[in-house]
């Protein structure tokens, strides 16, 4: 048994025109047990910054505690807010940090420049940054991820498609996998709007 | 009562080991802990006769999947000097920019431009302190006025210093391809070509190894970092159409909408008018 697979995971994020989404599973569970359909792996830094986290539940949440400190403690100094490329350079050195006794989750990071063009990344648990230009997938369905991802994602969709793809993407690939899944949740966003919509799943 | 420190202010900098009792607990109760990203890898080095060319794959791995296809290896030390690296993907990309951030005080504090053995003296002791647990193999190559030098910087700490090296899990196939035609003096396009030739037997004979050839050549005038010089392995799986999926295909349960703020603009006349 390992570690990311005690509560069960499954995020995405995809890159679209002017446009990006993020999408996780909704399961929490502790070994097969399911114990809840609605936790939250994704979190709002602010307006254009999500990031999801994958992996044991209370380092997720401790992670997203912690970076909101220190985003909000970025905002009081800087009186802006953090650009995604910064933010995920913070995201990596706090794992770094932890080399030797890591926290046991992998994020995805995913937000608009200031000009508008889509940024995501994901990190292993150690903090080794991967920037991707088209999806990036983590958690313990990500095997699948990749393959339900690789073949239908399509560059420059716009948000409606976008949703779609990403939907298909993460519902095909978490009813592979025995530990994620009870729904889904996406977010588009868009320079002036973010769509957030729950998926109908499978609910075993 | 204790005070809670999840919530403190950000430490100076440095590793930081509070976490590693929970860790072995739960690894006593016979979690797994999960696998890092390792880089697998072919890299290598050469010396020509006017400098230095670095080559590295591009394929990263997670256990046995590739999880980037395309990640660059050839990391920026100095102006001029690179470096690339294989093992834990985090360890080589932290202790490289570690190692340049300190080449760039030493810049300024002696106003000169860094030499090689001052980049590897500062891994090699930082390697050696952590005693192998940091786990970064490295071929730092460089011109600077004493000359071209290549290094080959082990996870433990022993450097060697070569005309030429190779390190990662490709680093066989990619030294016969050097140990057969390696020779004193190559011009840059021969160098060029030996260094691809070696990335190449990697990318195809090591399964860590995989993906596009990078370069990177070392002048004593400049450096040239040639991303993708050659890309042997283009997608194989393509879907003329692709998926095409209908708007409204997916089933919603709930869909919320947020307008995000828009910026307020004062066009013209006072923006508060008496009247």
């Amino acid at each position: 048994m390992s570690i990311t697979s005690y509560n069960g995971s499954a995020l995405i994020a995809m890159v679209g025109k002017d446009c990006f989404a993020i999408a996780s599973d909704r399961r929490l569970g502790v070994n097969f047990q399911t114990i809840a359909c609605d936790f939250q792996r994704i979190f709002k830094i602010h307006d254009h910054l999500y990031i999801g986290l994958s992996g044991l539940a209370t380092d997720v949440q401790t992670m997203h505690q912690r970076l909101n400190f220190r985003h909000k403690l970025y905002q009081l100094r800087e009186e802006r807010n953090m650009r995604p490329e910064t933010f995920a350079s913070l995201v990596s050195a706090m794992l770094y940090e932890k080399r030797f006794g890591p926290y046991f989750c992998e994020p995805i990071i995913a937000g608009l420049n200031d000009d508008g063009t889509p940024f995501i990344c994901t990190t292993d648990l150690i903090g080794a940054k991967q920037l991707a230009k088209d999806f990036v997938v983590s958690g313990t369905a990500s095997e699948s991820l990749y393959g339900a991802c690789e073949s239908m994602y399509k560059p420059d969709l716009g948000p409606d498609e976008l949703f779609e793809v990403i939907s298909q993407a993460l519902l095909a690939s978490v009813d592979r996998d025995c530990i994620s899944g009870w729904g889904g949740i996406v977010h588009v966003v868009t320079p002036n709007q973010v769509i957030t919509k729950t998926l109908k799943g499978r609910m075993d | 009562m204790t005070k809670s420190n999840v919530m403190e202010v950000p430490p100076k900098g440095g590793f930081t080991f509070d976490l590693c009792r929970r860790n072995t607990m739960l690894q006593q109760q016979g979690a797994k802990l999960p696998k890092f990203r390792k880089t697998g890898t072919t890299i290598v080095g050469l010396i020509f006769k006017d400098g230095v060319i670095l080559g590295a794959d591009t394929r990263a791995t997670e256990g046995e999947i590739v999880c980037d296809k395309n990640c660059e290896k050839i990391h920026y030390l100095a102006p001029n000097i690179s470096c690339c690296g294989a093992g834990t993907a985090a360890d080589t990309e932290n202790v490289t920019d570690m190692v340049s951030s300190q080449l760039v005080l030493h810049r300024y504090a002696t106003g000169r431009e860094s030499r090689v053995v001052t980049a590897l003296t500062m891994l090699k002791s930082h390697l050696f302190r952590y005693q192998g647990q940091v786990s970064a193999a490295l071929v730092l190559g460089g011109v600077d006025v004493t000359g071209p030098h290549l290094h080959a910087v082990y996870p433990h700490g022993s450097t060697d210093t070569l005309p030429f090296a190779t390190m990662g899990s490709g680093s066989l196939a990619a030294m016969s391809v050097f140990e057969s035609r390696y020779k004193e003096n190559l011009t840059k396009e021969e160098g060029m070509e030996i260094v691809s030739a070696a990335i190449c037997a990697g990318i195809f004979n090591d399964l860590g190894s995989g993906s596009n050839v990078d370069l990177c050549i070392i002048t004593k005038a400049r450096k040239e970092y040639l991303r993708n010089y050659q890309q042997p392995n283009p997608r194989s799986y393509s879907r003329s159409k692709g998926y095409d999926f209908k708007i409204g295909h997916t089933a919603v349960l709930s869909t919320k909408i947020t307008q995000l703020r828009q910026h307020v603009q004062v066009l013209e006349g006072d923006a508060m008018e008496e009247e």
